[in-house]
């Protein structure tokens, strides 16, 4: 069952993590918005992608298989659409902690 | 009956609305009243089927836009889970869009009956009606559920208000305001098909489409298919505005010429250097090609342009083209829910660079920047919104190209400072994409660096 990395664009609040973690489908926009090549996740980019979900701090990142995105976490396995609503009230992120989690700095 | 029109707009009056002996006396019971149609609505299981089946022969699509084929959306209602409920997609949030007005105005008990049938057809027992804020006074439809009451048709009729704006009519930002929420689209899945309205399967559909549907009930789909084209059969509903002697709403069969409506509304006034198709998200194309310009799809598409909800609006050759085309973008930008990253900066951003160069500020490589702009936003909301703003921003590109070097070689020209040709709402609020994801600071400069919500 192959499976394609989809953004929530309204969840999603930029803080870029996803790109750091799955460079081969996610690049970053002017305003750091995620730029997702939904083409199929090939095994070895799986686990990754997978990391890339967990670490999205607002579960903006889902991991889509047959047509319906699932959360790639249980973590994040809980009522569909939770973080929506709340993600606007959330304090401002943290600058850029994600940056260490980049191997290549 | 046999091909003409109007269809819709059969016993019209644009003052007053006709009442259901009126409507009745003009258009018949409906097929589920009399006699000759209980094969499509009767308690059989597979009846509302039926009408399904007669709308995909008739080959229906919405009203709305989209263009979606009707039946299937009404056959995915019908076979979700649960028991299913109607909305009557009625906001019209498009300025430059007077129909689905007239429509509730005028011809209430045709878009009720519409509703009724497809309530039935997808197992519904309930339909409410959304008109936006604006048309909060149209008491025609209220009036109209009173008097269907006696009816007894099974369907509880309603009447919401939805907030203005650009986006609340949007299929996902109707299911969340009907649910208690804000009127701004959410994610997707899940569609309202699966779980909509109280979580139940919900059927969003245009007034228009859901008029088009009670036509098709009573008469049958090979006479729905006599007038139009064999690939978007039927007549449609189109707002025409601009300088012509008789601006309005007109009903015309698809694939109709521009130059036919335009000498239905008594010609042109003055010279037309473009026409703006679908809607103010829509298509500019050059007045050269009005001649021979068929309305439909299959022929507006070398265009880059299509139906959509059939606004049709002329732009004189005394307006400037930029600096409308700057103004309209800029409001497609403020019109932007706020919710989705690319959305708001793109759109933002591709207003700004109108702007520029309409006042002749914008420097070199403004054309490649609006490109790659378009492109870094196109398809990335949650919504087709940022699509839509997108397709005005590139079409005029195309069409205007010749104005927009001007202006940006020579700054304002002298008839930038004219009065608007195409209105916008009073009710547009440019403070409220403030609040939201706009990024502080120029594109590319920002690259990467989130301030986000404080801005």
């Amino acid at each position: 069952m192959s499976q394609r990395v989809v953004v929530n664009p309204i969840a999603c609040t930029a803080h870029g993590m996803c790109a750091e973690l799955l460079p081969e489908r996610i690049t970053l926009d002017d305003w750091g918005y995620p730029i997702v090549d939904g083409r199929p996740l090939s095994a070895d980019l799986l686990e990754h992608a997978r990391r890339a979900a967990e670490v999205c701090p607002t579960f903006a990142l889902l991991l889509q298989s047959d047509g319906s995105p699932v959360r790639a976490s249980a973590r994040a396995s809980q009522p569909a659409q939770p973080t929506v609503r709340n993600v606007r009230r959330r304090p401002e992120p943290v600058v850029r902690r994600q940056t260490r989690l980049d191997p290549r700095r | 009956m046999t091909a003409t029109l109007p269809r819709l707009l059969l016993g019209v009056d644009p003052d007053s609305a006709l009442s259901l002996q009126d409507h009745l006396d003009v258009h018949g019971p409906l097929p589920s009243l009399g006699t000759g149609g209980r094969r499509l609505l009767s308690r059989r299981p597979d009846a509302g089927g039926a009408l399904i089946e007669e709308v995909e022969r008739a080959g229906l699509r919405g009203r709305g836009g989209a263009s979606f084929p009707a039946a299937s959306k009404m056959r995915a209602v019908a076979s979700a889970r649960g028991k299913a409920i109607v909305v009557v997609n009625a906001t019209e949030g498009e300025p430059a869009s007077m129909k689905d007005r007239l429509l509730l105005q005028s011809l209430p008990h045709l878009v009720l009956d519409g509703a009724v049938l497809a309530a039935t057809a997808v197992g519904a027992d309930e339909a409410i009606v959304c008109v936006c804020e604006t048309n909060a006074d149209l008491h025609s439809v209220q009036r109209a559920i009173g008097e269907r009451r006696a009816l007894r048709e099974g369907v509880d009729l309603r009447f919401s208000v939805v907030p203005n704006g650009y986006v609340s009519g949007q299929e996902s930002a109707l299911v969340q305001h009907l649910n208690g929420g804000p009127a701004l689209p959410t994610f997707t899945p899940p569609m309202p098909f699966q779980s909509g309205v109280q979580g139940r399967p919900t059927l969003v559909s245009n007034a228009e489409t859901l008029a088009h549907l009670a036509m098709i009930a009573r008469h049958g789909a090979e006479w729905y298919r006599q007038l139009g084209i064999a690939s978007q059969p039927g007549s449609t509903l189109v707002t025409l505005s601009g300088p012509v002697a008789h601006p309005g709403v007109y009903e015309i069969e698809h694939g109709a010429s521009l130059s036919s409506l335009i000498e239905a509304a008594g010609g042109l006034s003055a010279t037309v250097r473009a026409v703006l198709l679908g809607g103010y998200a829509g298509t500019w194309v050059d007045a050269r090609s009005i001649h021979g310009l068929g309305l439909s799809d299959e022929q507006l598409a070398p265009y880059g342009a299509s139906v959509g909800a059939g606004v049709i609006a002329l732009l004189s050759a005394d307006a400037c083209p930029v600096a409308e085309t700057a103004r309209l973008m800029q409001w497609l930008a403020d019109q932007s829910a706020g919710q989705c990253g690319p959305c708001v900066n793109g759109l933002h951003a591709i207003a700004k660079t109108f702007a520029q160069v309409a006042a002749g500020t914008a420097g070199r490589g403004a054309a490649q920047n609006l490109a790659r702009l378009v492109l870094l936003t196109r398809g990335r909301g949650a919504c087709r919104h940022p699509d839509g703003a997108v397709r005005l921003a590139e079409s005029a590109a195309q069409v205007f190209a010749e104005e927009l070097s001007d202006h940006a070689r020579h700054g304002a020209c002298a008839a930038c400072g004219r009065a608007a040709e195409f209105p916008l709402p009073a009710w547009s609020d440019p403070e409220r994409t403030t609040r939201s994801k706009r990024t502080r600071g120029t594109a590319g400069s920002a690259s990467k660096l989130r301030i986000g919500a404080r801005a």
